[in-house]
């Protein structure tokens, strides 16, 4: 067993864990987070999307020994349903998600490519989130929502934004 | 077949608010966005142990002997049982289609193999531990001895004398043949002056929702519970009930949140019943969840068609016929409802065109391949491919624009009899195309198109023009009498009014990423002068509402939906009583207007729907007669299919150096009658026309010679990426259906079925200077590059039209983006 001490979402932990544990595995059953998911075991489909130190990776393809005295952000920590990050909004506003399986990988590697490309073209857009799949939605309105979140004018083609529900 | 007329429904105005038909962002969402939702594997009770699953490495072999021992000494192994074990199971997963008249061949399919395995990936044994890595090490400790037996995965080499046999005991590996047929056939043939014929391959490809599936039973106080990644959380409690033996009160099944499903889990799989009984017998909860390698074996594929097609026509392009005979691979045993999809191919043959006469002969065939079963459009777009493929082919031959020759076999009559005996509700197919032109400007690409070639450049359009059989269905014409669905077909809602005015919805749908909770609010809000967020869905869970039939041929507003409507307006017919009664007016005179119950033209006399409801729970003053409480249930069962249309280009070019493939634009304009929120549908939209782009260009799931699974992982099997794909222009118009009072037909699947010919059509118009006249799916570039080759004289010999059967002859592509170039393609 090793023992790793790491931050998630602000928090402090130290855990005793076979060097063979994955930090998605440490993440969502150790932890409880579970809004980090897995897709596919081979980092193509990117579910498992989280910040490492500031920086997207792919959890279910690091070990959670690696992650020994780093950082980590995970969906829960980007924000709350009372207090969204301007790219949750942007993705509610727009219609980017259906089953929500891929969404929170989809989101942070969003984040990820913003903060290194404040106003992307939708082309960055899309081949920055070239690693992240997801089944439903076609992409169009990912790359909407993550263009609008960039407050960028490029639109994509022919769709429409979404109302406010309101009481 | 029993095809029923259609009964119109009168249509009514919801009244209330005016939140049908508007673009509200989801409910559903803020949960979604947060991580906070909860799909099954987030899921853990106490006490709970996890399962792996021991799976075949044989395509097909007999099992000599299995030894256990080494995984039961394994620490922290609780159990480890193999079909032997299951002996006490009272019945194998079912199979609901059981077609009048038809010999129809179905193997016993039990959670775990007894005695032979039919394909890799089939469930041999399972071991049960505390420790979720722990387990797969033990599972890795079981011994199983195999002998194997010759393999056959083409399913027209199954058909031929001498094949190896997949179930010795048939003689033969046909599953059943069916034919539906209407029209004189054999006339259309006979006095048709052109007759064009194809061979069609609608190759094998998977759902790939990215959730994998997943399961938890728990055993407790003598009941079970199931929590499974379903479309069809109540479907699924019955058959357990036959699995098991255990009546249905004392079993409750969840769908929790579902990662998405696009038929892939429309099904009940062995690992449910076997996480049941692992868990009954063990009294400790289970939980097992698919690794992406075990999803890709073993949940079911769509497609894996081989379609001869014929049209016969008049030079003038009026088709006098068609006939499609279909083959289609059902793997080695079946699932829910496999062999029926291909008689959905044969429904829609007529496509939307006014064939006088046509024939649909299918045989099913066993080979030794995982099985095969309904992937969104099941069966739809496999027609609408070959239908729309065949007509250019037509047009080629007639020398004949290829739009102008759908446009002179348009229906233009609604309802439409069609002569295999069902009943096109309604439509407007020049609409949908004319308006799809108006945002094409189809002279301007024509011109952009020759200046490009000159330059070297290829790119060309494609078109398809639509329609589909949805909002299953009609309970008699689906049943016995006529189709020989083993189910009833309706859908349920129950629409409570809470004591102080709120709202619980309870859906029989069972909704994964569609949008239900915000859409069936809408519809609930207004009928009752509500705003959505009070009105709260409640779905996929056995243990509330009704009965219901779940989620899956684009059924759950045209169906669901309507239940909803309905029980919705009972609900506002009891709350107009008692206005009335407490305004002293007649019922007929209260509106919904404004969110309050009013007597018309006197708005100062008005309840709120809290206000009835108080009147309602507190029965101290209602009318005569009336019972206490305001609450409804409707079960609604559709006098007709809906057939929803549209008309889709695709541009694309062709790097003709590479072969590959890319979309430059794409154009949909579809009709699912009245739209109760557009950006729901334009979401099922984007999202159906990419898993169409993915089957045209990217996905294909290839088993080799000896049956072993080459795209077992998403490394291989090549989803499209974001990268892959344009942005959309979307439209839509609008004709209601008369089979329901919402006026709504179905998108789920729409864009799916229409997607596959505009593009492989446009590919095609692309290559036409290079003499490429035809491409099988999926246009890689090693493919595509072969064509090229081969139309120009060169040495390599056309793959093109052969199914995908070698290694190197597959879409693999790294990170899910499609090959850039043939020697990305594997191998060459």
């Amino acid at each position: 067993m090793a023992r790793v001490s790491l931050t998630v979402n602000g928090v402090q932990y130290t855990e005793e864990v076979e060097p063979r544990l994955l930090l998605v595995h440490l993440i969502r059953d150790r932890l409880g987070l579970t809004g980090t998911h897995v897709g596919c075991d081979t980092s193509n489909c990117g579910a498992c999307t989280l910040h490492l130190d500031g920086e997207a990776v792919k959890s279910c393809t690091v070990l959670a020994v690696q992650a020994d005295g780093s950082e980590v952000t995970t969906i829960e920590g980007l924000g709350a349903e009372d207090d969204l990050h301007p790219l949750q909004e942007a993705f509610w506003n727009n219609h980017g998600l259906q089953c929500g399986y891929c969404t929170p990988g989809m989101i942070m590697a969003g984040a990820d490519l913003l903060a290194r490309n404040p106003n992307p073209s939708e082309e960055e857009v899309r081949e920055g989130l070239s690693g992240n799949l997801c089944r439903c939605t076609g992409y169009h309105n990912i790359v909407k929502a993550v263009l609008e979140a960039a407050g960028g004018t490029q639109a994509a083609a022919g769709s429409r934004t979404a109302e406010e529900v309101t009481a | 077949m029993g095809a029923p007329g259609v009964e119109a429904a009168e249509r009514t105005e919801p009244g209330g608010n005016g939140y049908v038909g508007r673009s509200l962002r989801r409910k559903e969402d803020p949960r979604l966005i947060t991580g906070r939702a909860t799909y099954v594997d987030d899921m853990v009770l106490p006490g709970m142990v996890y399962a792996a699953i021991v799976r075949s490495p044989e395509a097909h072999a007999r099992i000599v002997s299995i030894d256990t021992t080494g995984a039961r000494e394994h620490p922290g192994v609780h159990a480890v049982f193999t079909g032997e074990d299951l002996a006490d199971m009272a019945a194998p997963c079912p199979m609901v289609f059981v077609p009048p008249g038809v010999e129809m061949r179905v193997p016993d399919h039990w959670p775990l193999a007894r005695g032979k395995v039919g394909y890799v990936g089939q469930a041999v044994a399972v071991v049960l531990g505390t420790d979720k890595y722990g387990v797969v090490d033990a599972a890795e400790h079981v011994l199983v001895e195999y002998e194997p037996l010759p393999v056959v995965v083409d399913p027209e080499q199954a058909l031929e004398d001498g094949a190896p046999l997949i179930h010795e005991e048939y003689g033969t590996n046909t599953v059943f043949e069916w034919s539906l047929a209407g029209g004189d056939v054999e006339g259309a043939f006979r006095d048709a002056d052109v007759v064009v014929e194809k061979r069609i391959v609608n190759h094998r490809t998977a759902g790939a929702a990215i959730e994998p599936r997943g399961v938890l039973a728990e055993w407790r106080e003598g009941k079970l519970t199931l929590f499974s990644s379903t479309q069809i959380p109540h479907i699924c409690r019955v058959i357990l009930s036959i699995q098991l033996g255990i009546t249905e009160e004392k079993i409750r099944v969840v769908a929790p949140e579902v990662g998405g499903g696009f038929g892939s889990k429309l099904q009940v799989y062995g690992e449910e019943v076997l996480a049941c009984w692992c868990a009954r017998r063990l009294g400790r909860p289970v939980k097992w969840t698919a690794t992406r390698s075990e999803d890709m074996q073993t949940t079911h594929h769509g497609r894996d068609q081989i379609d001869y097609v014929r049209i016969g026509a008049k030079r003038d392009g009026t088709v006098t016929g068609i006939h499609a005979r279909i083959i289609q691979d059902c793997g080695a045993y079946h699932l829910i409802e496999g062999p029926v999809i291909p008689t959905f191919s044969a429904c829609v043959v007529s496509g939307c065109y006014d064939f006088p006469a046509v024939r649909t002969d299918i045989v099913g065939v066993f080979t030794n391949k995982f099985t095969t079963d309904a992937i969104r459009g099941a069966g739809r777009p496999e027609a609408t491919h070959f239908i729309e493929l065949t007509m250019d082919a037509l047009a080629e031959e007639l020398g004949m624009d290829p739009l102008e020759l759908r446009r002179r076999n348009f229906i233009t009559e609604f309802p439409n009899p069609r002569p295999h005996g069902f009943i096109y509700d309604s439509g407007d197919y020049h609409g949908t195309l004319d308006r799809c032109l108006e945002r094409l400007d189809l002279d301007a690409f024509r011109r952009e198109q020759a200046e490009l070639r000159e330059r070297g450049i290829y790119r060309g359009v494609g078109f398809s023009t639509y329609v589909e059989i949805c909002g299953l269905g009609p309970s008699r014409a689906l049943g016995p009498e006529g189709w020989g669905m083993q189910g009833g077909y309706f859908e349920s809602a129950q629409v409570r009014v809470h004591p102080t005015g709120a709202v619980t919805v309870y859906t029989g749908t069972s909704p994964h990423g569609q949008g239900h909770e915000t859409g069936f609010a809408q519809i609930v809000a207004d009928r009752l002068g509500l705003t959505p967020d009070v009105v709260e869905v409640i779905h996929g869970d056995t243990n509330t509402g009704p009965f219901g039939k779940n989620t899956y041929g684009s059924r759950s507003l045209a169906v669901g939906g309507e239940a909803i409507a309905r029980a919705a307006e009972r609900v506002q017919d009891k709350a107009k009583r008692i206005v009335a009664h407490k305004m002293e007016a007649a019922p007929e005179d209260i509106e919904v207007a404004d969110g309050r119950f009013q007597v018309r033209g006197s708005p100062d006399k008005a309840m709120t729907l809290a206000e009835v409801a108080g009147e309602a729970y507190i029965p101290q003053d209602l009318p005569e007669d009336m019972e206490p409480g305001l609450d409804e249930v409707c079960f609604y069962d559709p006098p007709n299919f809906v057939w929803p249309f549209g008309a889709h280009a695709c541009i694309t070019e062709v790097d003709a150096e590479t072969g590959r493939v890319d979309v430059v634009r794409y154009i949909a304009v579809d009709d699912c009658g009245p739209a109760i929120n557009p950006l729901l549908i334009d979401g099922q939209i984007h999202g159906g026309i990419v898993h169409a782009v993915g089957q045209a260009l990217y996905e294909q799931v290839v088993y080799d010679a000896d049956g072993q699974l080459v795209t077992g992982t998403f490394v291989d099997y090549a989803l499209p990426s974001a990268a892959d794909v344009p942005s959309f222009e979307t439209d839509r118009t609008e004709t209601p259906t008369p089979t329901n009072t919402l006026g709504v037909k179905g998108v789920g699947e729409a864009a799916t079925i229409a997607c596959s010919p505009a593009v492989v059509s446009s590919v095609l118009d692309a290559l036409r200077p290079l003499g490429v006249t035809s491409l099988d799916m999926p246009l890689t570039p090693m493919r595509v590059w072969q064509a090229i080759q081969a139309a120009q004289g060169g040495g390599d010999g056309p793959a093109a039209t052969e199914q995908g059967k070698a290694l190197d002859d597959h879409g693999s592509g790294s990170a899910g983006s499609g090959p850039a170039s043939p020697s990305e393609g594997g191998g060459l």
